[in-house]
């Protein structure tokens, strides 16, 4: 038995070289080589500057988290206080939760409210925050819901802002896998560089 | 809901396609890497380092002793490395983790279970990842290809004393098949968008004037072995629903495909080792249909939407991705279920109250459609075991299977591997309970949602454990001593015991000599077998767990 663990001890060291380091950095030195800009992250830039990365969601808020009209708005996020890249998470909260039953409604009359639209046409992906708190995406229904929200706050033409919201949305990957998305940041820099 | 349907059938028909064309060829080079006589150079010098001999076979009593040294030295290696983190470099600063938690953490990665009862982001550095998490992600899963390679040794020999050499079959799973299929799907992630550097926290400004915090970290080469080992633990809190891990619906896919390669191809290799190709078949096809009805059944589940929450937003999409949708959702939670791995791609503690507990019912049925990578096999050769003891019952024959008479010794090995997660399961969870003070800090510390749910959370995590697939509904704060100290003693059991049992099994039907086949033997490569196999792994669960299911997501979903 004690041979065993001699034997167990110098694998282990042995694989730990060959697995803990050298399978990583084998693959980090091809994707640094080979696909610098996925392996860093997706950054976005504007006018140069690194604003995000085109993978991670963002929130489109003052100070306070109160939504800015003259940006498209995310889901909802349970990461940290909001899109907070250190502490991904979703709220875990379960299917007959009141506390959720209960926020699901607030946000329901919020975005109502700031939308200007009836509560019903608020789509799900709106009310309900993912699995990652960081989700880049949001659904073309809603994206399109937010289009007179924003050319009003913007002084733009409505067909403008919906022209721009309508070329931004991906569709399923090969045509079947996953839903029809609208990257916000995406569409946000976009917005940007239209003024 | 037309539309629906047939996204659903469209994404399950490529699963099938890409399983179907890699059998033949997967499950051949798998057997050829396991059990050709011929040693690679570098191999060779392995075994002169660390001093074995590959071409001496090792009784059942020899190979389980090297399991058990080598998964133990594991264990004292990854708790060192998390009670030392604040000396390693590149820690990003973070301290050490606490004792029950770096005891549960080494337990649940040597074990291939991956539950994580801590947020990585915020707990683990890159050392502890990759010398500790990344080394045993890898070393957990060869040693499930070694024991079921093992097993399917000891129904191809006659009258052997021997089931083969551990250390030879950890090497040639490690190298021959892990590490390069591994880097192969790190560079097919990375080209999707999963990161791979080293460069932590990135602070950056905002198009609003905000700050965001970007992170960083060796990840592709982590998420590759995560998946195609069926460990499932995540670089990151989200696991495979970061965008930095899974950014795409087509990346999800391949995380599907990766989790289901091995474990679906495993039974062409037994085939070919026991020299009876349809013996493979007829097990990859009892695999298939119960993955099917699964996985339909918590799509319905979902697409319905029931419970006051889904319903108050119009659909279930809490805890999902845009980008995966209800569909893509699902999908991935049978796969990681139903086989041992445990990643998600969205959040099982928001999912429907029977959406959810197909989760927990897959995990349930012993994790072997197809299960974790050789843990799938051996789980459903067990099976296979009653189901013929069953059949020999209601004919009144000696039930033998692939040539080797199933006695009572057999039958005991089986029955006491049958009996050891449920065990765990329903103990761990009852003692949870029933401990006045451990209940009290369950209820007050550890349950995130109130009434049946939270119960469901406690069952959930130790059927995760037992069953070492180690997802969760993650509301459950487990990082306390008590849920870290009980479910790592569950992985534990819930891993080791089992392994026993199958190894005793083998040493036990390598020992035989063959049984010729007459008129009245049980053939087990029809349909009928499929049948009855598939009813025997339904029934002994159904039986076992029904009871507590009504107590937790039958309770809820039907209010």
């Amino acid at each position: 038995m004690i041979r065993q663990f001699w034997t167990a001890l110098r694998a282990l060291l042995v694989l730990t070289l060959v697995l803990g380091l050298g399978y990583p950095l084998v693959v980090t030195a091809i994707g640094q080589g080979a696909l610098p800009a996925q392996a860093n992250g997706s950054l976005e830039r504007l006018d140069g500057q690194i604003v995000g990365s085109v993978l991670l969601g963002q929130s489109f808020t003052d100070a306070e988290g109160a939504p800015l009209p003259e940006w498209f708005q995310s889901r909802p996020s349970a990461a940290g206080a909001g899109y907070d890249g250190g502490a991904s998470s979703g709220s875990n909260l379960g299917p007959s939760n009141d506390e959720l039953v209960a926020s699901i409604e607030s946000r329901r009359a919020a975005i109502a409210e700031f939308e200007g639209v009836d509560p019903d046409r608020v789509p799900a992906d709106a009310l309900t925050a993912s699995a990652s708190g960081l989700d880049p995406h949001i659904s073309p229904e809603y994206a399109l819901l937010q289009v007179p929200r924003v050319a009003a706050a913007r002084g733009l033409d409505e067909s403008t802002v919906r022209e721009l919201v309508e070329s931004m949305i991906q569709g399923r990957d090969l045509g079947y896998l996953g839903e029809p998305t609208v990257n916000v940041l995406q569409l946000n820099i976009a917005l940007a560089e239209t003024d | 809901m037309d539309a629906t349907v047939w996204l659903f059938v469209a994404q399950l028909a490529t699963i099938a396609a890409v399983l179907v064309a890699l059998y033949i060829p997967l499950g051949n080079y798998l057997a050829v890497a396991l059990t050709s006589p011929r040693h690679w150079r570098i191999e060779r010098g392995f075994y002169r380092l660390i001093g074995a001999d590959p071409d001496s076979g090792q009784s059942w009593g020899a190979y389980v002793r090297s399991v058990l040294a080598f998964s133990a030295v594991g264990i004292l290696v990854v708790y060192a490395l998390q009670r030392t983190q604040q000396w390693l470099p590149y820690s990003l600063g973070l301290p050490a983790t606490s004792e029950h938690l770096a005891f549960n953490t080494a337990i649940s990665f040597v074990t291939n279970t991956n539950w994580q009862s801590y947020s990585p982001e915020l707990t683990l550095g890159y050392a502890v990842q990759l010398l500790g998490l990344a080394v045993q992600n890898v070393l957990s899963a060869a040693v499930g290809i070694a024991i079921a390679i093992a097993l399917a040794r000891g129904f191809a020999y006659r009258r052997r004393g021997e089931i083969g050499n551990f250390w030879v079959d950890l090497t040639r799973s490690t190298l021959r098949i892990l590490l390069p299929f591994s880097i192969v799907a790190a560079v097919v992630l990375m080209a999707g968008g999963v990161i791979q550097n080293l460069a932590g926290f990135q602070e950056v400004s905002t198009i609003t004037g905000g700050t965001q915090v970007i992170p960083g970290g060796p990840v592709a080469s982590q998420e590759a072995i995560k998946l195609l080992g069926t460990n499932g633990g995540g670089f990151f809190n989200a696991n495979s629903s970061h965008p930095f891990e899974n950014p795409a619906p087509w990346t999800s896919l391949a995380s599907i495909l990766l989790m289901l390669a091995i474990p679906f191809a495993l039974p062409r290799a037994f085939g070919r080792i026991v020299g009876d190709d349809r013996q493979g078949v007829a097990i990859a096809g009892v695999m298939a249909a119960l993955f099917l009805v699964s996985v339909s059944l918590m799509t319905w589940a979902e697409l319905s939407g029931g419970g006051t929450a889904p319903q108050a937003a119009g659909g279930a999409l809490e805890g999902k991705e845009a980008r995966f949708g209800i569909i893509g959702s699902t999908v991935f939670s049978t796969t990681s279920t139903i086989t041992s791995t445990g990643a998600v791609n969205s959040m099982h503690d928001s999912y429907t109250a029977l959406g959810g507990g197909m989760a927990l019912v897959n995990m349930m049925l012993g994790e072997v459609a197809p299960g974790g990578v050789g843990a799938g096999l051996y789980g459903i050769l067990v099976v296979a075991i009653i189901a013929v003891f069953i059949a020999g019952l209601m004919v009144g024959r000696t039930p033998e299977y692939l040539g080797k008479k199933i006695g009572a010794r057999e039958i005991k090995l089986a029955s006491l591997y049958i009996l050891t997660t449920p065990t765990l399961v329903l103990v761990g969870t009852a003692l949870s309970f029933a401990i006045p003070p451990v209940r009290a800090d369950v209820e007050s510390t550890s349950i995130w949602n109130p009434g049946t749910h939270g119960f469901s959370e406690v069952l959930y995590a130790f059927t995760s454990a037992a069953n070492n697939n180690g997802s969760a509904f993650a509301g459950l704060t487990a990082n306390t001593p008590w849920l870290n100290t009980a479910l790592a003693v569950a992985m534990f059991l819930g891993r080791f015991l089992p392994i026993v049992f199958v190894l005793a099994l083998a040493g036990s039907l390598a020992g035989q000599d063959a049984v010729p086949p007459t008129t009245g033997t049980l053939p087990t490569h029809t349909v009928q077998f499929g049948g009855l196999l598939a009813g025997t792994i339904v029934l002994v669960s159904a039986l076992t767990y029904f009871p507590v299911l009504a107590l937790g997501p039958l309770a809820e979903g039907l209010q």
